[in-house]
Order: C-alpha cells, then structure tokens, then sequence
C-alpha cells in the first residue's frame, strides 16, 4: 500500500504562484490519500491565492484517463500559471508529462507501507521516496528515472543525451534538464544546500 | 601539503593519474612514480576501482605512495560506500595525513568486473563534497560532533568540457562549487575550441582547473573512445593523424606529439593539466618537455 502524505502548508503555499488549478486524485484503493487534510489545506489556501479550479478525479496515472478527464476543463488549465496535484508520485508525474512547458508541482510524499502494493503498470514510476523531488525536477522522478536515483544533477555517464547504465535509456538528469528548460526553471538547479537521500523512510533502498 | 595551496601561489598544476593493482603487488608501480613522475608532477591520482573494476584500494596505495615521498590524490567514489563507510575513509585519510581528495559519483556497477555487486550511490559528488567539508567544520553529515581538531583537505571533483550535454554538466559544476570544492580535473579533451568555450563559462565559479588529457595510443582506442566513453570526442582529423604515420603512431610518437599539442594551445586557459596515461607513464616526460612544462620545484 501507497501512503501519501501532504507537504507542509507554507511548502505548498510557496509553489503555488499565479493562477492556480488543483488536481486531486482519489483513485484506487492501494492508495491511502489524506482527503480530509487536503480539503482542509485547499480551502485554507483558497483564502490567499487564485485557485480557478478543482478538480477531483481518478486513476489520473494513466494517461489517457487523464486525457479523458481533463477534457472538459481545458479552457481553465491552459489560462492557469501553475498545476497543484495531490496524488502518488505517479500521478503527479503523468499530469507533468501531459503539460510539458507548465509548473506541475507536487503536494504529497509518497512512502511505503507494508502489504500490497499498487499496480501501475506504466511509462513512469514512483519509488516511494517518502520526500518526493519532482517539484525541483519539472515532474520527472529522479529516483526512477535516473539509474543511480541521483538527486542533485547528471553524473559524467551520460553520452548522447543517453544513460551509462542502459544505451536504450535517456538520461534522466538529461531530461530533467531539457524539462526545466522548457518550464523556464532552470533556476530550480541552483540550491544553496546540497540534498541528501533519507534512507530511513524510503522504500527503495 | 594540499594542492590547493599551489593554485594559491600560481602553480601551473600538474598531475597524472595510476591505478592500483588487482592484487598486491605494486612495485612496478612505484618504480613507474619514481622515475617518471616523482619530478614532472606535483601530485599523483590513485584511482578507487577503476570503471568499476575490482583492485587494491586507493588509500591503501595512497598511504605507499606518501612514504615514498609522492604526494598522492585519494580519489572516492560512491558506487561502494555508503555515508557511514565514506565519511569513515575520509577521516582514516586525514589519520594517514592524506591531503588531497577527488571526490566522484562513480561508474555504475555493471560496466564493470563485478556486475552482480550491489550499487550503493547513497551519496552522489556532491553531497560527498558536502559530507567531507561537513567533517572540516567538526561535525559529520548527521550533524554529529567529531572529536579533536577537525581534518582539512584539498577538496577536488571532476567535469566534463566536451559532454554532448555542457549545459547540463555546467549546472552541476556548479552545484558542485557551491558544496565547497576546491578544484576540477576534467574529463579527455581533444578540441581545444569546446574546452575554451566551456572555459568561458566555468570562469564565473572562479574555481581553478586542470585540463584532462587521455594520450590517444591508436586509431582503435580513439574510436572505441568515441562510441563508448561519455564526454570524450576525438574529431576526425586527429583520427587521420594517428593513421598517416603507421609506424610513428606504433611507437607511441603521434600520440604524444597530440597530447603536448592540446596543452600548448590550452594551456592559457586553464590553471594546470591532469595526465591519464592509462600504462603510458613513461610517455609523460617526453609530452611535458614537447609542451615547455618544466619539471616540478620539489
Ligand atoms: S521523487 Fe519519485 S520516488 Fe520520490 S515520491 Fe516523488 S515520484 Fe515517488
Ligand atoms: S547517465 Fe543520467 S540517468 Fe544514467 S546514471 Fe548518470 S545521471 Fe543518471
């Protein structure tokens, strides 16, 4: 089972910029999601901020339900500045992928509890870090992404814009990069601190 | 002594790099650091495994060559170790009075001799370069107070000038500055133009750096180099060059005439040159005196 758990308000507070459109998903049932607390977050930042939308949907991993789904509100999400999701890390990453040039952040960590798992048999994949990165990586998952899970840029490996490991991949710093060039966020590159992994409540070890 | 303390003074730094032994025997490699190296440069490289590559350690040779009186760089990556394991190599280094560290995420556990082995990467180049200087200000990376009077070192990493991709290796040069390294060694480069051009843009981190040279031994290595060896590029008519003189190119000749032609027209825009010679130690003489680089002060 999937646990996500909502960042802290002044976190997302701090992502949310401009006009914003909010994406819960409440899809499957191998996902705990803090309904209560998101509403109560979303409320809250309501008060302070331009939310245009919310909209409340499922199974927004896969991306042609997504597609589907979002239909309907494509006015309002192409005149919005930012996209809020609440979801797993997979989730998160689909609605990244579908918006390629808007800031689609993250609102939840996504950790392991014990049993069974979600099944998501897709083109992305959520380790379950439990600290989820994807609000620094234009919504492209480090952990998974990048064969070593480096978390603070490319290593020297990558040839061709392809990955050391596995010449049939791309590099995941690669487009990490490209990704925040199009989002023109390159800025998210520089940080002052240099971030370090918290093995002590991630699933993937 | 740290090598930061020449880039200080002014120093046209010079180092080279060797690779310890599968097995324990190293003799032949002192012998090499003795009588071509000990006066050409002012420190010595010893590798951590090598492209993955299962061999004697680094610090272990470190420490050798520190009793003959070279001045060894521990290089450290994080394919091995995890934070607990590094933090702990690095204060064994300051206990052996090893100075000088390059600090590496490390090749992937697969391209090596050991491909089964379990890849650890709990820490990357940079949070490892956070980590040792985290020990410098007396505490380690949870936060924990060392003992006594804190380590210091020459804190250096690597980068590469020719990647397909310099903007995305640019972004963690520079995150790599902000954690506190001292200085670079790059990469192999065989165009002069891209090192300057990167060089123009690594200039703002106001860090010193030591242009990488790979002696290009033949036509085959240079190819394989080209197809397999991320950052690396060995342009067409350098390629023509080593094949024009068969012989010449066999004896070692042409590639040594290349490599003191890349310092010559580099050598301006860097602040020293770091030699892999891959076995061809004996060849760096011969390449320093071709390029007018004078044997080191001792
Ligand atoms: S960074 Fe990746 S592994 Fe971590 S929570 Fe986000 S999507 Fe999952
Ligand atoms: S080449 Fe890219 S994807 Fe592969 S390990 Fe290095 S940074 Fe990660």
């Amino acid at each position: 089972m999937l646990i996500t758990q909502l960042k802290s308000k002044e976190i997302i507070e701090s992502l949310a910029e401009g006009k914003i459109v909010i994406i819960n998903c409440h899809g499957c049932k191998e996902v705990y999601f803090a309904e209560h607390e998101a509403d109560e977050l979303q409320k809250e930042l309501s008060a302070s901020k331009e939310i245009t939308k919310i909209i409340t949907t499922d199974y927004i991993c896969n991306p042609d339900n997504l597609k589907l789904q979002l239909k309907k509100h494509m006015d309002v999400i192409n005149a919005a500045d930012t996209i809020l999701v609440f979801s797993c890390g997979v989730g998160i990453q689909t609605v990244a992928d579908q918006f390629q040039e808007k800031r689609v952040y993250s609102c939840c960590d996504t950790y392991q509890l014990p049993g069974f798992q979600g099944v998501t048999a897709l083109n992305v994949d959520c380790g379950q870090c439990g600290e989820c990165y994807l609000n620094g990586t234009g919504g492209i998952c480090p952990i998974t992404a990048c064969s070593k899970s480096l978390i603070n840029g490319q290593c020297g490996g990558a040839k061709n814009g392809m990955c050391e490991v596995d010449k049939d991949m791309e590099c995941g710093w690669e487009r990490i990069y490209r990704k925040l060039e199009k989002m023109n966020k390159l800025d998210n590159m520089k940080y002052d601190a240099p971030k370090v992994r918290n093995f002590g409540i991630s699933k993937e070890k | 002594m740290r090598i930061t303390e020449l880039f200080e003074k002014g120093e046209f730094v010079v180092t080279a790099e060797v690779g310890p032994p599968k097995g324990v025997e190293i003799d032949h490699l002192i012998k090499d650091a003795h009588e071509f190296l000990k006066t050409r440069v002012h420190a010595l490289n010893v590798t951590d495994n090598q492209s993955s590559v299962m061999r004697t350690g680094s610090l272990a040779t470190c420490k050798v060559l520190k009793d003959e009186g070279l001045l060894p760089i521990f290089q450290i990556t994080c394919r091995d170790r995890n934070r607990i394991a590094l933090q702990s190599d690095v204060l064994s280094a300051a206990l052996l009075g090893i100075e000088n560290l390059l600090l590496l995420t490390g090749d992937y556990t697969t391209l090596g001799d050991h491909p089964q082995a379990k890849p650890v990467f709990d820490l990357d180049s940079v949070s490892l370069i956070h980590a040792v200087k985290c020990l410098e200000q007396g505490f380690d990376l949870a936060g924990n107070a060392v003992d006594g009077k804190p380590p210091k070192f020459a804190k250096g990493a690597v980068v590469s000038p020719c990647s397909d991709s310099v903007d995305v290796q640019l972004a963690k040069m520079e995150a790599k500055v902000k954690a506190g390294c001292e200085y670079f060694q790059t990469q192999g480069v065989f165009e002069p133009d891209k090192f300057m051009e990167f060089m123009e843009k690594a200039k703002q981190f106001g860090v010193p750096v030591q242009l990488g040279l790979i002696i290009p031994k033949n036509v085959g290595m240079c190819r394989y180099m080209n197809g397999n060896v991320a950052g690396v590029h060995v342009p067409d008519d350098m390629i023509e060059e080593l094949k024009a003189d068969k012989e010449k190119t066999k004896a070692g000749d042409t590639g040594v005439e290349i490599c003191a032609r890349l310092i010559k027209e580099c050598k301006d825009y860097c602040q020293g040159i770091h030699i892999m010679s891959l076995g061809w130690e004996n060849r760096i003489p011969e390449i320093l005196d071709m390029a007018g680089i004078a044997p080191v002060a001792k």
